[in-house]
């Protein structure tokens, strides 16, 4: 038997046998002119959160749910569909496309339950490494067969979204959406960069509850946009992080989408389980393409697959496991579908509860946007000098563009919270 | 504007050349099929296996109400970092004392070598990497993809079915200083063929002098010999000498974690001011491509390596599966012997790891397939773990009709 099977197995043996250290032929490292990277922005807040000793440090940095006592929270219809897995199954591979039941639940919420796409077998899907593997593959593959498409992405958006075009080699370009006078939409504008916009361009959407605003288009507005989209003839991608999560009502949550299919887009999809499932850390998600026919579907679907091959091999099974067992059994489901009513209503609530503390306080200024604004995040209005005060002072962490994590407010804080961001704002 | 897809133009992929070989097994009706084609492990009874010590770490995560969900740093679990490290580099390298290994969880194998990949080609001024010739097929689409230039040295030598050592030292001897290389740490994939001790001593001496910078593929430590220390050995060898590497683990063999995508990239630098400064870039590698690692199979991972019980308990589950690859090894090999099949069959034994490279022809594959419904990639290379002794004469009766009948 070759190699070191028949060696002693021993430590000594094998260093004795080397004599002289022999230095690679630089003494100096091959790395010495890296650069240390940025911390990333959204990620480094918790990292400070973490570290500070103050009894009354606030986190509402960071996009993950907290029940009222600010503690993270495994729904039951996880737990229940881990319990029932483990022991049960084998770890084997998964196909590189990844679960084939999961897809196919995961494809009747973003589609519709019975959706007319499923049963002629017209989307392409795969399993994805949550939200961000799928954008990322979906980045690649656009690359890989649109090499002279550039991307559109919504001003501001998740920070993320501009890393994953760009590592994928996809030029972008922003387009109007966040209006900061109102705190809301800026509609007109965004009408007029998708009309200037070349014909057949490629345009990010976020579905529901954009991150990290908050602020959706209405139910017209979007048919006003995948109107213009018609005449364009632009291609739509979505990424649907929150679904479920934003009204309470998955169906709800996916109108855009909806409102795009029945005007006949051929649609793109960047689905998560993260936030809606709680599965952040399990890594789950779909992406899917919406085809002429089944003969393209299957074609694309194989390519996507090529894409996933030198980036992974197959993606995870486990958090796979947990949502195909709880869309498969129509109790879980009913459970679940109860379970993330109740986040997206906390979540309702505590706006209410922040913006009438603030209005109490006797705050000059309006607070309307907090109830208007939908899903995780709210986006507060305030400067980066003002968040960097309540930082010091009141050591309340979040990003610096004074995005909110509203997950992250209780009722034994939203007081404390909307008393110091009366304090650094009053006399703005 | 017209209404046809914007991806209209694209062509169907090929099938995946490995993982086609089952698709074509499941559909085969023979009661005496035979599936030799992927990599995975099977039991004497042909059934995929799950370790005993694995599912005893699952039930406590799942009985664990205090466990949560959440977000992994980008990095990873940090216990696992930590425990991959020390697994493959020992627990006393210097280089981890020292701190200059920068360990990140990845989505195993196949991950880190593509994070790995990544770093390279933004940070490394040698975009060249050499990889023997065969290799795991994957191993060029992922270095490809992330930018890096694919050349080949020479590794496996027909003739003899061993090592081509004069053309590996002759390829690499000429290779451009600082190249990249790649070099499966033990268990070559796809031949079984591997290095001695004193060959890899020379290779590290060869590869040192030109400034070549080794990136090791490590998927079957403990797999191959059944000891973990002993498959660790080459990796070992050329950290010991103070210089710099990179090295993926995977955890889908040796613990049986497959669909759970575990492993682990690892860079050893010079200082640990450098491999702060390297993890913090891999950080961005990391982050467009998935944010962060699956946290489910890694928990399980950490869970075993910190408990010594269970540490133990994997060790003994690991080298019984080493050690029935192994046995199969010997009985084909006696069972060819005594049948009288022309050739010489030594490699079957002296090749190591789950594949061994037959030296059969692709007709004399086809073949086998036709005629006695035995299943393997074209490149004549069969997975031992899915023999048993039940199925060993069933094979020796093919080798032997292929061989004879079959040119």
């Amino acid at each position: 038997m070759a190699g070191f099977g028949k060696a002693m197995a021993c430590r000594e043996h094998v260093r004795i046998r080397l004599g002289t250290r022999f230095m690679s032929s630089s003494s100096s490292s091959w790395w010495q002119s890296v650069e240390p990277a940025p911390k990333d922005p959204i990620l480094g807040v918790t990292e400070a959160f973490l570290a500070d000793p103050s009894p009354d440090k606030v986190n509402v940095g960071v996009g993950a749910y907290r029940d009222d006592n600010g503690k993270p929270v495994v729904l039951q219809s996880v737990r229940e569909a881990e319990r029932r897995i483990a022991g049960n199954l084998n770890m084997e591979y998964l196909p590189m496309g990844g679960s084939v039941k999961m897809v196919e639940e995961t494809l009747k919420l973003a589609y519709g339950e019975h959706s007319e796409f499923i049963k002629d077998k017209r989307i392409a899907a795969v399993q994805s490494l949550s939200g961000t593997g799928a954008c990322r593959l979906f980045a690649d593959f656009q690359k890989r067969f649109r090499p002279d498409s550039q991307i559109y992405i919504p001003d501001p958006t998740w920070a993320n979204h501009h890393n994953i075009w760009r590592d994928a080699q996809v030029p972008q370009r922003t387009y109007h959406y966040y209006h900061p006078e109102s705190k809301g939409l800026d509609f007109s504008a965004l009408m007029d960069d998708i009309k200037n916009a070349p014909n057949g361009s490629f345009f990010l959407l976020h579905a529901c509850a954009h991150n990290p605003t908050g602020v959706d288009p209405s139910e017209e507005q979007w048919r006003e946009i995948s109107h213009q989209f018609k005449v364009k003839g632009h291609f739509a991608f979505f990424d649907m992080a929150y679904q479920g999560f934003a009204s309470g009502d998955p169906d709800r949550d996916a109108k855009s989408i909806r409102i795009f299919l029945q005007d006949g887009h051929h649609i793109g999809i960047s689905q998560s389980y993260a936030k809606n499932m709680g599965l952040y850390g399990q890594r789950v998600g779909c992406l899917s393409v919406l085809c002429e026919d089944e003969k393209q579907a299957v074609t694309v679907k194989s390519q996507l697959q090529q894409l996933a091959r030198p980036m992974y091999s197959n993606p995870p099974v486990h958090g796979a496991l947990v949502v195909s067992t709880i869309l498969g059994d129509p109790e879980l489901k009913k459970l679940w579908l109860k379970e993330v009513k109740v986040m997206a209503d906390r979540i309702i609530g505590m706006r209410t509860m922040l913006r009438e503390n603030l209005e109490n306080l006797g705050s000059p200024l309006s607070w309307k946007h907090i109830t208007d604004q939908i899903g995780m995040f709210c986006y507060s209005g305030m400067t980066p000098e003002q968040v960097d005060r309540l930082t010091k002072e009141f050591h309340i962490y979040m990003t610096r563009n004074g995005r909110i994590s509203m997950a992250g407010i209780n009722t034994s804080n939203v007081g404390y919270l909307a008393n110091a961001i009366n304090e650094v704002t009053r006399s703005a | 504007m017209d209404s046809s897809s914007v991806f209209a133009n694209i062509v169907r992929a090929p099938e995946d050349a490995i993982l086609g070989v089952t698709v074509a097994y499941n559909k085969d009706s023979s009661p005496d099929k035979l599936n030799l084609g992927v990599g995975a492990y099977r039991t004497e009874e042909g059934k995929p296996l799950v370790l005993k010590v694995v599912r005893r770490a699952e039930q406590m995560l799942v009985n664990d109400n205090s466990r949560v969900k959440e977000y992994l740093p980008i990095v990873g679990l940090a216990d696992f970092n930590k425990l991959s490290a020390k697994l493959i580099f020992g627990a006393d390298s210097p280089a981890i004392q020292e701190n200059r290994v920068t360990t990140v969880q990845c989505l195993s194998g196949t991950g880190s070598l593509r994070v790995g990949a990544e770093f390279l080609a933004r940070h490394y001024h040698q975009l060249t990497i050499y990889i023997p010739n065969p290799t795991w097929g994957n191993h060029t689409k992922i270095f490809g993809l992330a930018g890096l230039s694919v050349k080949a040295f020479r590794y496996y030598d027909p003739a003899t079915r061993g090592l081509d050592f004069q053309g590996l030292l002759e390829d690499l001897g000429a290779a451009p200083s600082g190249s990249i290389v790649l070099l499966h740490a033990c268990a070559h994939n796809p031949t079984g063929v591997d290095p001695t001790i004193e060959q890899w001593e020379q290779i590290r001496q060869l590869m040192r002098s030109k400034g070549l910078l080794p990136f090791f593929d490590s998927a079957y430590q403990g797999f191959a010999s059944g000891n973990l220390d002993a498959d660790a050995g080459s990796v070992r060898m050329f950290v010991a000498d103070g210089g710099e590497c990179l090295a993926a683990q995977s955890y889908a063999k040796n613990m049986g974690l497959y669909g759970e995508r575990v492993g682990a990239l690892s860079i050893v630098c010079k200082t640990a001011d450098v491999a702060s400064r390297v993890e913090s870039q891999l950080k961005l590698v990391i982050r467009p491509m998935y944010s962060n690692p699956p946290i489910h199979g890694a928990s399980i991972v950490a869970t075993i390596l910190k408990d010594r019980d269970m540490y133990n308990e994997w060790t003994v589950e690991l080298k019984a599966m080493a050690v029935r690859i192994i046995s199969m090894r010997q009985q084909l090999f006696d069972s060819l012997s005594a049948r009288g099949t022309p050739g010489d069959w030594s490699h079957i034994i002296k090749q190591i790891g789950m594949f061994t490279f037959t030296g059969l022809n692709t007709k004399q594959v086809a073949f086998m397939t036709k005629e006695y419904h035995i299943y393997m990639t074209s490149d004549g290379r069969i997975s031992m773990a899915g023999l048993s002794s039940r199925t060993v004469p069933h094979l020796t009766e093919a080798i032997h009709a292929a061989v004879t009948r079959v040119d």
